[in-house]
């Protein structure tokens, strides 16, 4: 009998080994450990042992059993890891096929470009206004000392609605630096994006109708100094930290002291080269110290407040961020441009 | 407005490289756009004395030449030119020489002879006649160049003899030798066959051994003009060659850049139109003396006078119109000898971008440039009656300007006129009827002040800005009119081209006060954010010649723009340097800042048009009329009302749209034509509805959308259009059949409803509509009211429990007649649904088999739920036979 447990575990301790599949093992447990099974049939002649041999015997058949049953469950998991591994294989897919498209649209790159300065300015605590593009006179020239014989103000510069000259296409942003004045309460500051139109015909930097953000701070003991160092922050976050800029006196009717704002070419590094027209600066905007005159016509009293104002064109700042050649590009919104930003 | 550094220096002197001196003048407030060495393309370029030149050994039209050119050592060089002589001074490009146009010179062989460089001609070296007039050359007819047109008829024998006859007195002659006078003139020898002639002559071309046409009675030689002669018969005897040079002081060697002022720099400022006192040599100066704190130095005309003659006998002026002309300054010079002017006044005009005409021309231009008074110069002798008005023009008047063209003036013009008719167009452009010409003997100068908008719409209204018009329209200092007229004056006397008349004529209308301004250089400092010294302020304000009497100021009369203490500032600003000025950030009271409510749904409405694949265009606010046909508008739709530019650039552009589809429409177009497959396309712009206040626009703004290609239909549309009214958070939405918008297909168009209020429409753009902007492709849009979306938005989100107890499910299909919407199906489903009912979705639409024509079956998946407990199917059921029974008794729905 102890050869016959013996004999059984070996053929069965081979036999499990060599089960090629799930079922082959399940019919092999059977074989050797089912009820009608091969040890099973050697414990049943346990009963004509002596009983002395009993113990000894029922002990190396339990050591025999015990033995099996870890082998086939080693077996087992060995038959299923094969197994997983042959349908992981089989489950394979070429990742290299392109992903189910979802379209998604583009924001037009003009106003990336001014959502970019709007959160700047948002962040500095400006709010956003927008206003009238049918504008009166009053606000577009003569509310901003822009007199009745301002060449602007000809029937070949700026479009009109009347004979009389008096409602017209605001041809800037600045009118809303007077509807601001006179409108909120101080102190002001804002930024005032929008469209604004001028007579020029369209070629690759022009166009009748472009746009423009204008911005105004209004209060006690605002300096020319705040001015610059406002702006300053401006094109260090638009251009990043460090971009060197430089103001030079300019003219507006509006402002004074008047400036317009430098950011050192990011080409040549103010060396000179094509970019920036071999002058090592490109022009950002305009701005100046609101003119005490437009203070007082807003009904402020320019010996307390003062203030400051900027304007900037939007189109070319575009143009410029994106590397765009032509302004007409901005207005045609062919798809194959928009589906690029 | 370019500037001769050159010039400049004659007033101040700044020594900075060009490069320096456009920077720190740009600091200053004078921007400066360019920079030009007007030398730096020409190198190694230097005069030379031509010591010998023999015939070409090898070529029957070249000179080789032997050429001092200060080095010891004679240089050679081989020459096509025959205008030269020996003892000529020319223009020598030497080996590894630069010439304009970034032409090198290099040494070479000419047919075997070695050839050190290039001899040079005016145009070689970027000049023209204009800047030499004496270097015109006129060739002879040399009849050893003489080839005939037809080899079978020449006119001229081959091998002409000395002495043969040519036609009347015209013989050839052989010339045995050449002198050159060196002031442009040759004294030629020649035989006529054993007849011996002189000749003196300025033709420039001839040498010994050459045969040349003489006529023996006026001892004259013949250029091709006296033979009758074409160019082609004589193809060397051209009228172009070598510059010789005749200018004082140059040596062999010497640069010839300084010769003809090619040593000049030119810098070109953009002036704003607040400093017209810039456009001139003079302001330039006082803005570097200052901005270099070098002294500036002025010059005061002197005129000699005492020319024959009373002035005021002469000349009368009137002015009937004071106001256009505030003042009206005149000078007379008599005798006067028209001629170029001489070499210096050239130049400084040349580099200024200005030509040399004559002498009393280029006055006029010489000191329009230096002191920025735009001058006029008449002959006297077309001003009849002695008498100069200054008036109003007549309407319908006409006048033949300087440009040869004729203009028709209007009352709003001021012309300059004599008793009988204007002579020229105040301040833009002269008269041709009192032109200088030639023989002009009596020249009268006006130097006057005209009133600005008067001449900027004169000159706008007839489309001719000249240099005057454009100085003028600024506003020019009325004090400036009398240092002119005499400097023009001086220069005629400095130029010996006339004599001048004692006396002047100034009618002064308008008498200027001197601006008077407080210093406040506390309030001055703080506007900057500085702190200048009072000191330095006035010192700055005396650079610009402001009278400084503590801290009273007087503003100079050419400085119209000073008028308030914050033009002071910038005055102390920009010569402080505004790069001086501190940067400090904002201080004082916080703002709150962000976007209010409506930038924010506009920021999301925008996000969710993106998310659905629409991308974002932008257009123009102004359309055509013929848009609102192209739509098919009624012709008697009230929206057609449009805001009309009266001054539009076209047609296309001349309206205020107050619909912004045309613009979508015209983008699909757009898009269709470059052959895009498809686009989805959103806009968020304004359209513009006459009626606002003030006479204003109202400006609401519209959400459109359009779209066209694979995969777009109405229903993908309408669900982009779903999305937003969700984003929204609208309720009781509704789209409502529409076939009554004239642009939308009547059976696929829909009207948009939230909360009873209309949103706006959605459809197929009608084929009629597509067919106007030549698009075949089914067009989709959306056209809606921003205003309607954000009175639409629903209350913000709040939290519903999740479900505690399963739903029940119920897939219905219902027959019923075609016309009956699944719209109706559902409303009547959800209403007549009890509390248990939570969600009713359709799933299929069927015709076909089984179905009658006329009808369809319609699906829907209904689910049913309780909060506080698992329903029981009898429950459901029972919820359906409900539904079902007001299905059938309402829209004759039953289940299939």
């Amino acid at each position: 009998m102890k050869e016959q447990l013996a004999k059984i575990k070996a053929e069965a301790l081979s036999a499990f080994a060599q089960a090629k599949d799930a079922a082959g093992l399940d019919a092999l447990r059977v074989k050797y450990l089912g009820k009608k099974g091969e040890l099973t049939g050697v414990l049943k002649m346990m009963g004509k042992l002596s009983p002395a041999e009993r113990p000894v015997m029922g002990q190396l058949a339990n050591d025999v059993r015990a033995a099996l049953e870890t082998a086939l469950e080693e077996s087992g998991k060995k038959l299923e890891a094969a197994a997983l591994e042959l349908r992981l294989k089989a489950e394979a897919v070429d990742v290299t096929i392109p992903g189910q498209p979802v379209s998604l649209g583009h924001r037009h790159p003009m106003y990336i470009a001014l959502d970019e300065i709007k959160d700047i300015f948002i962040g500095m605590g400006f709010e956003v206004l927008e206003g009238p593009e049918v504008e009166l006179a009053v606000y577009n020239f003569d509310k901003l000392n822009a007199g009745e014989d301002h060449p602007s103000r000809d029937w070949s510069d700026t479009f009109y609605f009347d004979q009389d000259s008096r409602v017209m296409l605001r041809s800037q942003t600045s009118p809303m630096q007077v509807r601001a004045m006179e409108t909120r309460p101080l102190p002001i500051r804002v930024i005032a994006p929008g469209r604004v139109y001028r007579k020029d015909e369209v070629d690759a930097t022009h166009s009748p109708m472009f746009h423009q953000v204008e911005g105004l701070v209004i209060d006690k003991g605002v300096t020319m100094a705040d001015l610059k160092g406002t702006l300053n922050t401006v094109v260090e976050q638009l251009y990043g930290a460090g971009t060197k800029t430089r103001f030079r006196p300019h003219h507006f009717p509006f402002t004074e002291p008047s400036c317009e704002m430098d950011v050192q070419c990011h080409k040549c590094g103010g060396a000179g080269c094509p970019t920036c027209k071999g002058e090592g600066w490109i022009e950002l905007l305009g701005a100046g110290m609101v003119h005490p005159r437009v203070l007082e016509m807003a009904g402020i009293d320019s010996e307390v407040y003062t203030g400051w104002a900027f304007g900037i064109g939007l189109e070319r700042t575009a143009l410029r961020r994106f590397k765009i050649a032509d302004m007409r590009l901005i207005f045609e919104n062919d798809v194959r441009f928009l589906e690029q930003f | 407005m370019k500037l001769s550094r050159k010039w400049l220096n004659e007033f101040v002197t700044v020594d900075a490289n060009d490069k320096d001196f456009a920077e720190a003048m740009t600091l200053s407030g004078s921007k400066v756009e360019t920079t030009e060495d007007l030398g730096a393309e020409i190198q190694n370029v230097v005069a030379g004395r031509i010591q010998s030149m023999e015939r070409h050994p090898n070529s029957d039209h070249m000179w080789v030449c032997q050429l001092d050119v200060g080095k010891g050592e004679p240089v050679q060089i081989v020459t096509g030119a025959w205008n030269i002589h020996e003892g000529d001074m020319v223009p020598v490009a030497l080996h590894k020489s630069l010439l304009p146009g970034g032409k090198k010179i290099e040494k070479g062989k000419l047919r075997g002879i070695l050839s050190n460089g290039m001899l040079c001609s005016l145009s070689e070296l970027g000049l023209d006649e204009r800047d030499f007039p004496y270097a015109v050359i006129e060739p002879a007819a040399l009849l050893n160049d003489y080839k005939p047109l037809d080899p079978e008829k020449p006119s001229i024998p081959a091998g002409v003899t000395p002495g043969y006859k040519i036609y009347g007195a015209v013989k050839a002659v052989f010339v045995t030798s050449v002198e050159n006078l060196g002031d442009g003139r040759f004294v030629i020898h020649c035989d006529s066959g054993g007849t011996y002639h002189t000749v003196t002559t300025t033709l420039a071309n001839i040498h010994a051994h050459d045969t040349v046409a003489l006529d023996t009675d006026r001892e004259h030689i013949c250029t091709l003009a006296d033979l009758h002669a074409q160019q082609a018969e004589f193809p060397h005897c051209i009228p172009d060659g070598i510059f010789v040079l005749h200018e004082e002081g140059v040596q062999p060697g010497g640069d010839i850049r300084p010769v003809i002022n090619a040593d000049d720099h030119v810098v070109e400022f953009e002036i704003t139109p607040n400093r017209p006192d810039c456009l001139s040599i003079i302001g330039l100066a006082r803005e570097a003396a200052a901005t270099f704190d070098v002294p500036l130095r002025l010059h005061d005309p002197v005129v000699k006078g005492g020319a024959a003659g009373s002035l005021t006998e002469l000349l009368d002026v009137e002015t009937p119109d004071p106001d256009l002309c505030p003042r009206y300054t005149a000078r007379m010079v008599r005798n006067v000898k028209i001629g170029p002017s001489p070499k210096w006044m050239r130049e400084r005009l040349r580099s200024m971008g200005v030509r040399p005409i004559n002498n009393i021309v280029d006055i006029t231009n010489y000191v329009m440039l230096e002191y920025g008074q735009p001058m006029h110069a008449f002959d006297y002798r077309y001003v009849k009656g002695g008498k100069i008005i200054v008036r109003r023009a007549v309407d319908g008047e006409e006048l033949t300007t300087l440009d040869g063209n004729v203009r028709k003036l209007t009352s709003n013009m001021l012309v300059i006129a004599d008793d009988t008719r204007a002579v020229g167009l105040a301040g833009v452009m002269g008269g041709l009827n009192s032109e200088i010409v030639e023989d002009t003997a009596d020249v009268v100068f006006e130097s006057a002040n005209f009133d600005g908008a008067c001449i900027r719409k004169t000159a706008l209204a007839l489309g001719m800005r000249t240099e005057a018009s454009a100085k003028f329209e600024k506003g020019l200092d009325p004090l400036n009119t009398l240092p002119a007229v005499d400097r023009a004056c001086e220069l005629v006397e400095l130029l010996g081209a006339g004599e001048v008349l004692d006396g002047v004529i100034d009618v002064l209308n308008h008498v200027p006060q001197p601006t008077v301004l407080q210093l406040r250089p506390d309030k001055i400092n703080a506007l900057l954010g500085t702190d200048i010294p009072t000191e330095e302020m006035q010192a700055i304000l005396k650079r610009l010649d402001f009278g400084v009497d503590g801290e009273t100021i007087t503003v100079p009369s050419w400085r119209g723009d000073v008028e308030h203490y914050a033009d002071l500032a910038e005055e102390a600003a920009r010569f402080h340097g505004y790069n001086n000025i501190p940067c400090t950030l904002q201080r004082g009271e916080t703002t709150r800042g962000g976007y209010t409510p409506e930038q924010q749904l506009e920021r999301n409405l925008g996000a969710v048009c993106r998310s659905c694949g629409y991308s974002e265009i932008i257009t123009y606010s102004f359309i055509s009329p013929a848009c609102y046909d192209k739509i098919r508008w009624a012709p008697d739709e009230p929206l057609r009302t449009s805001l009309k530019i009266l001054n539009p650039l076209g047609e296309d552009t001349s309206i205020m749209r107050t619909t912004a589809l045309p613009s979508m429409l015209e983008t699909l177009q757009r898009n269709c034509n470059y052959r895009n497959k498809s686009a989805r396309l959103y806009e968020i712009g304004k359209i513009y509805l006459p009626g606002g206040p003030d006479g204003l626009a109202n400006e609401p703004k519209m959400v459109t959308l359009g779209a066209y290609g694979e995969g777009m239909d109405f229903f993908v549309m309408k669900g982009a259009v779903e999305a937003l009214l969700r984003e929204i958070r609208a309720q009781d939405v509704s789209f409502q059949p529409c076939s009554s918008d004239p642009s939308y297909h009547p059976g696929r168009c829909a009207v948009i409803r939230a909360g009873g209020e209309q949103i706006g429409v959605i459809g197929q753009i009608h084929p009629l509509v597509a067919r106007n902007y030549d698009v075949d492709a089914e067009l989709y849009c959306a056209e809606l009211s921003f205003d309607a979306l954000l009175a639409a938005q629903g209350p913000g989100a709040e939290y519903t429990p999740l479900p505690r107890f399963p739903a029940v499910s119920r897939d219905i299909a219902l027959v019923c007649r075609e016309e009956i919407t699944v719209g109706a199906l559902e409303a009547c489903i959800r209403r007549t649904g009890g509390k248990l009912l939570r969600e009713v979705v359709l799933f299929d639409i069927y015709r076909g088999a089984g179905i009658d024509a006329g009808s369809k079956s319609v699906a829907f998946s209904l689910t049913l739920r309780a909060d506080d407990r698992s329903i029981v199917a009898a429950e459901a059921d029972e919820e359906v036979q409900a539904i079902l029974a007001a299905l059938e008794k309402e829209l004759g729905a039953v289940l299939r």
